[in-house]
């Protein structure tokens, strides 16, 4: 009865190489899973690919180990006060909703034989902005209602809310109201379309969709960026247990893989949602709205490599992903520890 | 075939996600308290002397 599961494990199968190069991407991918609240299929299941996996294992391998990272971080976030129960139950429902519309869109198209191009164009345009948005107001400074991350010894409802979620409170007052964590008074409706929309683009993308969820809670609900991280992680344990599932069932998962991913990442993630309570905020935004733009140029690279059928162009995209991820990772841990040095710093200037 | 897809019950793969839930909290549980064991030592190692400065 255990058989076929246990055939899976694969850790007899796995070399030991391979085990360390698993636990050390976990570790990179961990920290801007906890920090960000996104990044896991984004870049688990390319590189899965690259080793050669094929689609579906990698595909339903990235998908189980983005659930078993969010069940991880969501714990974290939890003792930290940063999930919003309430907002994320809501926010379940709409996006479940929306990623079936996405999907029978990609069918639709799929049928018309466009699916392929009008996805990987959504996605660099999408990528692209919201990239450009972030990065736009985090060099801006606080111009444009820019949003604190700093948690330490913060109210929630102390952080300001951008313009336009204000604007949207004022104006889009249709009862139910429900309130969030840091006083936050919005529309059930305005959530609902929120997580609707977000669930179309993250369904007709085939990602989790925290790159979308995370910006759209902070810029389209309000809420503080540390619960939009926490609510946003609450969800994925639940989206990514059910796609984990799907393809568990046709034997996607490879716990082989899944397994030394979780054990680095759940040290990653450990890291990057403790420094979400320690970064200066523009650095944050600085860093993920980078990160977004560097993908962007990357799934666009990628894309005109495998329209020319070069392979050199889809190889350059994919290092272009993993090396952001590394490179803003070690950036993460990097400020982190200067923030902490300041801090100490400071605390014994005073004490003099 | 067209988008909705309704899961059918699977024990053999219930488990497998079972196993990954429990890893997964196992290694929380684990990691914090490692954190607690190790945590003032590595904080200390990482910041530079002087951590018990606060």
């Amino acid at each position: 009865m255990l058989s076929s599961p246990l055939d899976g494990l694969g850790f007899i199968e796995t070399s030991p190489e391979m085990l360390a190069l698993f636990v050390g991407f976990g570790l990179v991918v961990g920290v801007l899973f906890g920090f960000f609240g996104m990044g896991g299929s984004f870049l688990v299941t390319p590189a899965l690919l690259m080793l050669d996996y094929p689609a579906p294992v990698a595909v339903g391998s990235g998908m189980a180990f983005v659930f078993g990272t969010a069940v991880i971080a969501t714990l974290k976030h939890h003792d930290l006060g940063q999930v919003d129960y309430k907002l994320g139950v809501i926010m379940i429902t709409g996006t479940t909703i929306g990623i079936e519309a996405g999907r029978a869109s990609v069918y639709y198209l799929e049928s018309l034989g466009l699916a392929g191009g009008v996805i990987s164009v959504a996605y660099v345009v999408l990528l692209g902005g919201v990239g450009a948005m972030v990065t736009r107001d985090a060099v801006r400074g606080d111009g444009g209602g820019g949003v604190d991350h700093d948690a330490t010894g913060r109210d929630l409802g102390e952080y300001e809310i951008p313009e336009i979620a204000t604007r949207i409170q004022q104006t889009v007052r249709i009862p139910p109201m429900v309130t969030l964590r840091g006083d936050v008074r919005v529309s059930a409706w305005v959530i609902t379309a929120v997580a609707f929309a977000t669930g179309v683009l993250s369904g007709f993308l085939g990602v989790g969709g925290g790159f979308i969820r995370m910006p759209a809670m902070i810029y389209a609900i309000g809420v503080p960026v540390p619960v939009a991280v926490g609510t946003d992680l609450f969800e994925i344990v639940f989206s990514g247990g059910l796609g984990s599932y799907l393809y568990g069932q046709g034997g996607g998962v490879d716990l082989g893989i899944v397994a030394p991913l979780l054990f680095g990442s759940a040290l990653g993630a450990r890291i990057g949602s403790a420094a979400t309570a320690v970064v200066d905020a523009d650095g944050i935004k600085i860093y993920f709205g980078g990160m977004l733009l560097i993908g962007a140029v990357a799934v666009g690279i990628g894309e005109v490599g495998s329209y020319l059928g070069n392979p050199t162009l889809e190889l350059l995209g994919l290092v272009l992903v993993i090396g952001a991820a590394v490179v803003v990772a070690f950036a993460i841990v990097y400020t982190t520890i200067a923030s902490i040095r300041e801090t100490r710093d400071q605390a014994a200037a005073a004490a003099d | 075939m067209a988008g909705v897809e309704i899961p059918t019950w699977d024990p053999e793969t219930a488990l497998l996600i079972a196993a990954i839930l429990l890893e997964a909290i196992v290694l929380y549980v684990g990691y914090g308290g490692l954190e607690r064991l190790f945590g003032p030592y590595l904080t200390k190692l990482l910041i530079g002397g002087e951590a018990g400065a606060q």
